[in-house]
């Protein structure tokens, strides 16, 4: 295979020196140095450089460090970049997924690490680059090493896709549009599905939702018309020109508009709001985006006093596509919100 | 979203019509909408009708946010 590869890899498997050396600022070498043999020994192409860096640098420089590095491999040519294996070590995970994930979007070649599943870099970096469970200790090098560089020969050489649950590596939640081998329809699995299901048999999910951490259930609030609530909404209203940009599916962003002296949200067509939310048909809630975030009626309940105040704004994002770690950061930023405005309650609607 | 809403210590009652969507994500009060295009008030049936509907949940949420709960509990409305 005429392909062509950098693995990087940290001061001590860089046969440096150990932690007397992590300050060891980052350097190129020509061929396959240290660890990066185990690497070699599998990889059907050539590893033509090893970057070594010490951890410590990594860790307390990561900027500078990414940088030099991105520098180093300017001019040279390569298909595929190796980081790690890094097992169970959180220093040497982390420079591996912060170097893999800047080369990953400064060169666009594929890149594959493998770390133990308890290894901080594993959470951090998963949805980025391609993470093979691994072992504890260099005691597993070479078994990781194959995995990496087998799943290297295949990316380079096949067209995918590659999915987690076939080639093993963490699962890094990214769905991928592609003509199935059996041709089977959505409606034919979903009639597979139920039929196994109604028999009492085995079968798999094809919209597997994550595990999830419960949290304390927070307490009843005693008298509501003592008490400021707000309404948050994932059905995508936003003012007309839909300001912040908000993205139609898979949202990163949320949006806060003030509604005070409003008395309901006007419509689409009275240039107030209208839905962004690509996930259903926008008809109904742009004819009447109360239907959605009820503006209307914690009016009425305000003036009948059976709340004490609507809060001046409402906020919003688009609940489509979007994943939990990003809607969990969007609520963590909206709560921060809605403590700083002194608000108790919230009724968050969702479509 | 609701999640990390109620873990600031923020009582939320979750409007949804995917109730064990709700569920699953872990909103602990939950009220069930009626569709998911128009949660509120279906476009189909008068303008009172549709007020009469968004009037009635909206007020089971403002009770769902002052009922104590053991559990996760999905509110019934009217």
């Amino acid at each position: 295979m005429d392909k062509k590869a950098i693995v990087y890899i940290n001061q001590f498997f860089g046969q440096v020196g150990g932690e007397e050396a992590a300050d060891h600022p980052p350097e190129i070498k020509e061929g396959a140095v240290g660890a990066a043999q185990a690497l070699a020994a599998e990889f059907a192409g050539d590893i033509t450089h090893t970057v070594i860096c010490g951890d410590n640098f990594m860790s307390s420089n990561q900027e500078e460090a990414t940088a030099r590095i991105l520098e180093m491999l300017e001019d040279i040519d390569f298909d595929i970049f190796f980081a790690g294996p890094a097992f169970q070590a959180g220093r040497y995970g982390n420079a591996c997924g912060a170097i893999g994930k800047a080369v990953k979007e400064e060169f666009a070649v594929p890149v594959i690490s493998s770390m133990n599943e308890e290894n901080p870099g594993v959470e951090m970096f998963k949805k980025d680059i391609y993470i093979f469970p691994g072992g504890r200790s260099g005691a597993k090098m070479r078994e990781d090493a194959k995995k990496m560089a087998e799943f290297g020969n295949e990316i380079l050489t096949s067209e995918g896709p590659f999915p987690a649950d076939e080639y093993g590596f963490y699962k890094r939640g990214i769905r991928h549009q592609y003509f199935r081998p059996d041709e089977k329809t959505a409606a034919e699995r979903a009639l597979d599905m139920l039929l196994k299901k109604m028999k009492g048999e085995e079968y798999t999910s094809e919209l597997p939702i994550p595990e999830v951490d419960r949290v304390d259930i927070a307490p009843a609030i005693e008298d509501l018309s003592q008490v400021k609530v707000a309404l948050v909404s994932s059905g995508g209203i936003v003012p007309v020109g839909n300001p912040d940009r908000i993205q139609s599916a898979s949202a990163t962003r949320w949006g806060k508009y003030n509604i005070a002296g409003m008395d309901r949200l006007e419509n689409r067509a009275s240039e107030g709001f209208k839905t962004i939310h690509a996930g259903f048909d926008p008809a109904a809630a742009d004819e009447d985006p109360n239907r959605v975030v009820p503006v209307d009626a914690l009016r009425k309940f305000e003036e009948e006093g059976r709340i004490g105040k609507l809060h001046d704004e409402f906020y919003v994002t688009v609940g489509t596509g979007t994943t939990v770690g990003e809607a969990a950061r969007m609520g963590q930023e909206i709560a921060e919100d809605l403590k700083d405005a002194g608000v108790q309650a919230v009724i968050l609607t969702s479509t | 979203m609701a999640k990390e809403i109620e873990r600031a210590g923020i009582t939320i009652v979750q409007m949804a019509n995917l109730v064990p969507v709700a569920k699953t994500t872990g909103a602990n009060r939950i009220v069930p909408t009626i569709s998911i295009p128009y949660p509120l008030g279906d476009p189909k049936t008068p303008e009172d009708e549709q007020w009469k509907v968004r009037y009635t949940r909206v007020g089971a949420a403002l009770d769902a946010l002052e009922t104590d709960i053991e559990d996760q509990t999905v509110f019934k409305v009217g």
